[in-house]
């Protein structure tokens, strides 16, 4: 992993670009039957041009599925967007006709998967998957978008990239698969890129290669890029906000090293202090107590009190609302402000 | 060739027909950080335990499986239905106070009346004791050929799947052999030169077809299981091969081979059924539903009776076991956890 | 993909000996008169039996037997019945009239097979799916010999909708039999159409197809269809030697004068000779359709041709 931040790679200010997406309130939930499963409930960010934004969580947090519903792909039934706004460029994806907002995604919103083997068909070459979006989008002939595909995975450092069009995804290894995925999302030039734990299934080498490469493309095209991610080190390296979820909530979200350097949430507390360090070698591990919650049985107040060292009786009754810490920087905790003393 | 087994036709396999199983979110992810999003009291990722209790895992697998099993309407149906024919098989007398032997040509293809309400044969039989007496035959061969050949099947394949090596090419290619004989030519041609095809005769024959694609789908089944984790733990333990395969491999590679061999008795019975229809099978006086109906052939026309109630119990005891195969497979797939 | 190729033919010629040995095996050496146990109950002269014992070789080492036995089989001998007659004859004769019923029979299998398990695997829940899976799962646990007695009576005799027996009103008197032929096959075809269409739906590849802003038709006939009909179309090779069974039987039961009746003909007349040959015939068949299946399934899988 590359160490901290490379001041360089960011010419403008994050956060003053154009603003890019807008979720407000989103509520997701799904119906099933043995009841709703609320996965996401009452998130809110926005996106900016040239901004890296990580959301943070764990497995059941709810991260995935905020961004599939941005994406739209989620599966109706079972899932239902059931309240909020998801603006792009101003304008409310959630209310617009299914075939505008087939034209948004792929073109102007583009995601990439976390295991490219699966993500990607493997009976079709790469590059006609990758051709499949000049083609369809775009109406240009079979040579045009094989040639757009090897220039694409040409600019995404595949090696012999001409020769290797016509090859299939199982004929790649774990990176050049993920390249591969992000050509195809880069195609069209889109305004966002939305990346689901796209380093999770892959070395660490490889990791930092694959996010030098996002960071890269994001210089190059000015783009705003979504990181949905478990990994606490990825965040810290490529990010410049951040949003931690749990149970399907925002708990605490602003600029990474703020946080990073102080966090105002129990649960990121928690986070940060599970870490195993170098200066700790030989004394005990840090897990948080506990487990999260199933999302179809959320416990009433703050979802985390179960095991919060800080919980008290006003946070298994009253929902903690994000409470403004600093300027662009809020948290979802009661004692957001012992927290933030405690200090680590 | 992974393609085998789900090719194979005796399988029928549907995922969740009757909708009994809670939706998963849409998109299953491969690796184990994937979101599920409904996840019920999942580990967490901090604390997952690996290989912890492996036994109970194992355990759970089935007890579980007995849980869903009891609330599936089709299960409970499918196992009682079977459950009679069981007893009618072992203890008709239970059913009919008739001799299956008692017949008067006078009664020749009578049609069902007061007191013989399947009717008569051609022989002046009365049928409903033919039919009665006809489980016993269908559910022993039935029992009979998948236990064997499950026996064999478990033994070879855990041997092919687990040592691999020579002794797994060697059943491999054996296997291919006999996949390239459709099963129904082969049992036609070698029970034709039988001249006495009795019960076990018959069994025989069918054992010989039925074994290797339950062998294949051990070895398979093996294959993926033993590349665990925990395996290697065990035998860094110092755990025998015996007690590895006893203890860890087998509970879950065998799910889907009991499932198979379930399915497969109701496919065998109805094999015994064409066989003996054809007349490579059982021969007279033995009482089965396709002989039965193989004897009456040139009558069905006139005297349906003669067809509707043995192929009526035929087709009822195969149905349930292909059922009861399909709740078992629901309730087994891992992958629905 | 040559490799490959070359490699599933050198595969082929072992099962290909194997198979046929077994055969032979079980019928020229089990214990007793191979040839009182073919003629089963029929008396033969003496003098009789010495010609097949000679006709047969049976006075050779197995081996030996055996390899005079393929070699009469590549020049095209596949025995006679006690009568004479050539099998190879009745192979000429009658296969015509199975293959017009088997492909048709084959033809009911995919076209509606392949399109209710689409369907119903499209509508995942709906009322169609339930009643494909009902219907199919009856269709499965009635045995063949039955759905063609029950065809008969109810469409042939009862409605009088089709013949019912024998060839004499052309092309139409196929019809019933090849329903009844393809019916089972059509089950177990369009359940897996439909699992395999659900699971595939399923699929990530798909999610990122939709996410690429693909129409739906695109994803589901294109990207999703793919993939799904490859097990299809395994199972639709593997199937042929369960057609070529209930050819026995349906033939039988209809009196379509094919390969299949000959066989039914010849078990009930006890000519374990032409059972024999026929059989023979048709494995050979099956193997190498076999081998067509596995090249059809490399092209449609990329993956298999570089294994």
């Amino acid at each position: 992993m590359t160490t901290a931040a490379r001041p360089e790679a960011m010419p403008a200010t994050p956060g003053t670009g154009d603003l890019l997406l807008e979720v407000s309130d989103l509520h997701v939930e799904f119906r099933t039957r043995r009841g709703v499963v609320n996965a996401v409930n009452g998130i809110s960010y926005t996106l900016h041009e040239r901004e890296t934004l990580a959301i943070l969580g764990e497995s059941g947090s709810g991260k995935s599925v905020s961004a599939q519903a941005v994406m739209g792909i989620i599966d109706t039934p079972p899932g239902y967007v059931t309240q909020g706004e998801i603006r792009y460029r101003g304008e409310d994806l959630l209310t617009m006709a299914e075939s505008e907002r087939r034209a948004v995604r792929g073109q102007q919103i583009a995601m990439i998967f976390q295991d490219a083997l699966t993500a990607l068909n493997p009976v079709f070459s790469v590059g006609w998957q990758i051709a499949e979006m000049y083609r369809v989008h775009r109406g240009s002939s079979r040579k045009v978008g094989y040639a757009k595909a090897a220039e694409l995975m040409d600019r995404v450092r595949i090696p012999s990239a001409k020769e290797r069009v016509k090859d299939y995804p199982h004929q790649f290894s774990g990176g050049m698969r993920q390249r591969v995925m992000i050509a195809m999302a880069l195609a069209l030039d889109p305004d966002i890129i939305i990346a689901d734990e796209p380093t999770t299934a892959l070395d660490v080498t490889v990791q930092a290669q694959i996010m030098d490469l996002l960071s890269t493309l994001q210089e190059e095209t000015g783009m705003g890029l979504i990181l949905i991610t478990h990994d606490l080190g990825v965040v810290a390296d490529v990010a410049d906000k951040v949003c931690v979820m749990y149970a399907g909530k925002v708990v605490e979200r602003g600029p990474v090293r703020d946080i990073y350097h102080n966090t105002a949430h129990p649960y990121s507390e928690g986070l940060m202090a599970s870490i195993p360090r170098l200066d700790q070698k030989g004394g005990q591990l840090h897990p948080i107590k506990g487990a999260p919650p199933s999302l179809a049985n959320i416990p009433p107040g703050c979802p985390f009190h179960p095991r919060c060292p800080y919980a008290r009786e006003v946070c298994t009754t009253d929902h903690p609302p994000l409470y403004d810490v600093a300027p662009r920087r809020q948290s979802a905790c009661h004692f957001w402000e012992e927290v933030l003393a405690g200090g680590n | 060739m992974s393609k085998d087994i789900k090719a194979d036709p005796a399988v029928p396999a549907d995922g969740d027909p009757y909708g009994e199983r809670i939706d998963e979110q849409p998109h299953r992810d491969a690796t184990p950080h994937a979101e599920s999003g409904l996840s019920e009291g999942a580990e967490s990722v901090g604390t997952a335990a690996t290989g912890g209790a492996v036994s109970g895992r194992s355990a759970s697998l089935w007890s579980d499986a007995w849980k869903e099993l009891r609330r599936n309407p089709l299960f409970v149906i499918s196992a009682l239905m079977l459950l009679l024919m069981v007893v009618i098989a072992a203890a008709p007398g239970l059913f009919t106070n008739q001799s299956p032997r008692a017949c008067n040509l006078a009664n020749t293809v009578g049609r069902p009346q007061a007191g013989h309400p399947f009717g008569f044969d051609i022989q002046g039989c009365d049928y409903y004791t033919l039919v009665v007496y006809g489980a016993r035959t269908s559910i022993t061969i039935g029992v009979l050929v998948v236990g064997v050949a499950l026996l064999i099947a478990i033994v070879l394949g855990c041997i092919a799947g687990f040592y691999g090596g020579f002794a797994d090419t060697l059943l491999a290619r054996a296997a291919d052999v006999w996949f390239a004989i459709p099963a129904i030519l082969g049992a036609i041609v070698i029970l034709s030169v039988f001249n006495q095809r009795g019960l076990f005769q018959v069994a025989f024959v069918l054992i010989v077809f039925y074994w290797p694609v339950m062998m294949r789908l051990m070895r398979s089944s093996v294959l993926g299981t033993k590349e665990v984790e925990y395996v290697d733990a065990a035998r860094a333990l110092g755990a025998s091969d015996v007690r590895i395969l006893r203890r860890h491999i087998l509970p879950n590679a065998i799910a889907p081979v009991i499932v198979y061999a379930t399915i497969t008795v109701g496919i065998v019975i109805a094999s015994e059924a064409a066989l003996s229809f054809l007349g490579v099978g059982l021969q007279l006086p033995a009482i089965s539903w396709g002989l039965m109906i193989s004897v009456s052939q040139n009558r069905i026309l006139q005297d349906p009776h003669l067809l509707l109630f043995p192929a009526l119990f035929l087709s009822i005891t195969v149905f349930s076991f292909i059922l009861l195969g399909d709740a078992l497979r629901d309730a087994l797939d891992p992958k629905l956890r | 993909m040559a490799r490959y190729l070359a490699r599933r033919l050198l595969q082929i010629i072992p099962v290909f000996f194997g198979a046929t040995f077994l055969i032979y095996a079980a019928v020229y050496s089990i214990p007793g008169d191979p040839i009182r146990a073919l003629a089963g109950d029929r008396p033969l002269p003496a003098s009789t039996i010495e010609a097949l014992r000679d006709e047969f070789n049976l006075d050779d080492p197995l081996p030996v037997q055996y390899a005079k036995y393929i070699a009469g089989l590549f020049r095209g001998d596949f025995g006679q019945s006690f009568r004479g007659r050539e099998v190879s004859e009745i192979l000429r004769q009658r296969f015509p009239v199975t293959i017009r019923l088997g492909l048709l029979a084959f033809a009911i299998e995919v076209v509606i097979g392949l399109l209710a398990g689409l369907l119903a695997g499209l509508r995942r829940g709906s009322f169609l799916d339930n009643l494909v899976l009902v219907s199919t799962t009856f269709v499965i646990s009635i045995p063949i010999f039955v759905l063609g007695f029950v065809a008969q009576l109810v469409l042939g005799v009862r409605f009088g909708l089709l013949p019912v027996a024998g060839l004499r009103e052309g092309w139409v008197s196929y019809v019933l039999p090849a329903m009844v032929l393809g019916s089972v096959s059509l089950a177990y075809a369009a359940r897996l159409t439909r699992t395999s269409l659900v699971e595939n739906l399923r699929a990530d590849y798909v999610r990122t197809a939709t996410a690429k802003g693909m129409p739906r038709r695109r994803v589901v006939g294109r990207h999703a269809l793919r993939n799904s009909l490859i097990p299809v179309v395994t199972f639709l090779g593997v199937d042929l030697g369960a057609l070529m069974g209930g050819a026995i039987i349906t033939e039988g039961i209809f009196n379509i004068p094919g390969i299949g009746r000959e066989v039914f003909v010849a078990v009930r007349g006890q000519e374990g000779t032409i059972v024999v040959g026929i059989v023979t015939a048709l494995v050979m068949i099956f193997i190498f359709s076999t081998l067509l299946v596995d090249i059809l399934y490399a092209f449609l899988d990329p993956r298999i041709r570089y294994e």
